[in-house]
């Protein structure tokens, strides 16, 4: 064993981690039953496991390799999640709907009627932000994953179980694109490739700040909301840019990302 | 004395570079022992395959007799051995606090953490100052001050310390090997220190070894290593009376 100081690195595979939450829970709604919110944590949950089973036989052997080496290798997770969803029968090439309770409900102010569906998806977002922030400020665990995503060479050091740690990384970060999918699943449709709508990691990562595990979270989420709106909402070809025009706004009001470094590295 | 840490005929390598040729030391429990060597020695290699940063190609590496060698870092950690590593790899990104938080990971007692965290302030009353800041906007000494406590925080019993003085003005040096000084001799924790300042580190240490690519080529205590004409002059700086050459060929010879 020797443990060289990783690179911080992008996960290309969000976007598809998105698509599997939101095909697990589509069979959760259809197959067993559940109702609406159940399948959102059967989703997040199942996702979870995944993206630590993924860290564990994946990612753990490229373990300390260049980043190049485990971008490719997210990279290939995307390939091989959408490849094995075309295999599973149920769900296959075709696009799916997922039922909500409030596919059609709108609320009126005065003039202006807006979709609940909307105002849920908005809502239920800022909610998981502030948890996923109180996660990475307050607890110790939610600290050691900035830790270790910050120097991971510093982290062995302090005795932090950085592959346990490493691997609740990657659980997280599949739970919560889990969510991003099913949220966004009545806009978008469940399809193999609605990865492609989804998450972007690279304006993700940019927007929260390179090398932060919180920013790489949070930013997917935002980028993932902001990019099905425009497609839902605006015309034929801004989904495509909304994402840039957001990663310019933040980099104009904040050009190290939202949780990115402030200073320049000491050395 | 019992060593508390020992290694014996330790050899590490990186790929086909072969770092470590065979060494073996002792570090006697509440004891100061430093190892010297000139760049690319080993030094820092030997401190990482003890902290399991580096596994061992053979031999074996002892703490309190039980053998410790090619366990994971977080075990060995857990054991009470912490590095202070070269460079001193601080969070950037995390508070003060929080990097000190994270030196203490390792342990259940919140209470002890907090008590913990006010008695390194003492040691060093800046990083109370600067508490709720990022260490990554620390000045070099801060952030080698704040390295030092957030191994404190891990409770250690032996202490790894990898060139604490690397960057720092000779003033602030001076401080720090006090604190070190007053580490050991206040908290009994036993520390095993990586130098180049050879003058300061004979200062405040109590054995000595000297390593040459990968091998102890002298080993005696710090007193008698200052006497040494190749230590004084190698290392020191002093130029030793007389026509010294020849003979010191001869002993060089001695130590492969
Ligand atoms: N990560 C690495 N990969 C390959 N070789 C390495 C690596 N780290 C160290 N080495 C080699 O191992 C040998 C010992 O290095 P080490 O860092 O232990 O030296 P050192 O005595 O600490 O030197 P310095 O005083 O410059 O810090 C050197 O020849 C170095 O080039
Ligand atoms: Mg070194």
């Amino acid at each position: 064993m020797l443990i060289y100081k990783a690179t911080e690195t992008i996960n290309f595979a969000q976007g598809e981690l998105m698509m599997l939450g939101a095909f697990f829970a589509l069979t959760a709604a259809t197959v067993i039953g559940l109702p609406y919110w159940a399948t959102i944590l059967f989703g997040i949950a199942v996702m979870f496991v995944v993206g630590m089973l993924i860290e564990r036989t994946v990612l753990r052997p490229v373990l300390g390799q260049p980043a190049f080496t485990v971008v490719m290798v997210t990279i290939g997770v995307g390939y091989m999640a959408r490849g094995l969803v075309m295999m599973v029968p149920a769900w296959g090439t075709e696009t799916h709907g997922l039922p909500t309770p409030f596919a059609d409900a709108v609320l009126t102010f005065g003039e202006v009627t807006v979709p609940v569906q909307s105002l849920a998806i908005i809502g239920m977002t800022a909610a998981l932000c502030i948890v996923l922030f109180a996660f990475f400020q307050f607890t110790r665990i939610g600290v050691a994953m900035q830790a270790t995503s910050q120097n991971q060479l510093a982290a062995y050091y302090m005795g932090i179980p950085v592959r346990r740690i490493n691997m609740l990384i990657w659980g997280l970060s599949a739970a919560v694109s889990a969510f991003a999918g099913i949220l966004l699943a009545p806009l978008t449709f469940v399809h193999a490739n609605m990865g492609f709508i989804g998450l972007k990691a690279f304006p993700a990562a940019v927007v929260g700040g390179f090398g932060s595990v919180p920013g790489a979270i949070v930013g997917g989420l935002i980028i993932g909301l902001v990019e099905a709106f425009a497609g839902f909402y605006l015309a034929e070809g801004w989904k495509d840019i909304a994402a840039y025009i957001v990663v310019l706004v933040v980099l104009l009001i904040k050009p190290s990302g939202l949780f990115g470094e402030r200073t320049l590295k000491k050395v | 004395m019992q060593p508390i840490l020992e290694l014996a005929n330790v050899e590490s390598s990186y790929g086909p570079v072969q770092a470590l040729r065979g060494v073996s030391l002792a570090v006697p429990p509440g004891k100061i022992v430093t190892v010297l060597g000139a760049n690319g020695a080993g030094k820092s290699t030997i401190l990482k395959t003890i902290s399991g940063i580096v596994d061992p190609q053979k031999g074996q590496i002892r703490l309190g007799g039980e053998e410790i060698q090619r366990r994971a870092p977080d075990w060995i950690v857990r054991k009470g051995v912490v590095h202070v590593p070269e460079g001193r790899e601080v969070f950037s990104l995390l508070t003060v606090e929080d990097n000190l938080r994270m030196g203490a990971y390792t342990r259940p007692d919140k209470d002890g953490v907090a008590k913990d965290i006010e008695r390194v302030f003492t040691y060093f009353p800046v990083l109370r100052a600067r508490a709720k800041q990022e260490a990554g906007q620390l000045s070099g000494g801060e952030q080698q001050m704040l390295a030092i406590s957030r191994a404190l925080l891990g409770r250690p019993r032996v202490m790894l310390m990898d060139e604490p003085s690397l960057g720092l003005s000779p003033k602030l040096t001076k401080e720090i090997f006090n604190i070190v000084a007053r580490i050991n001799g206040e908290e009994g924790v036993t520390i095993l220190l990586v130098e180049k300042n050879v003058k300061m580190a004979l200062g405040i240490a109590h054995y000595g070894y000297v390593l040459e690519v990968g091998r102890i080529v002298m080993e005696d205590t710090c007193a008698n290593l200052l006497q040494k004409d190749d230590i004084r002059e190698f290392y020191l700086g002093m130029k030793s009376a007389g026509a010294r050459g020849p003979r010191r060929w001869k002993k060089k010879k001695q130590w492969r």
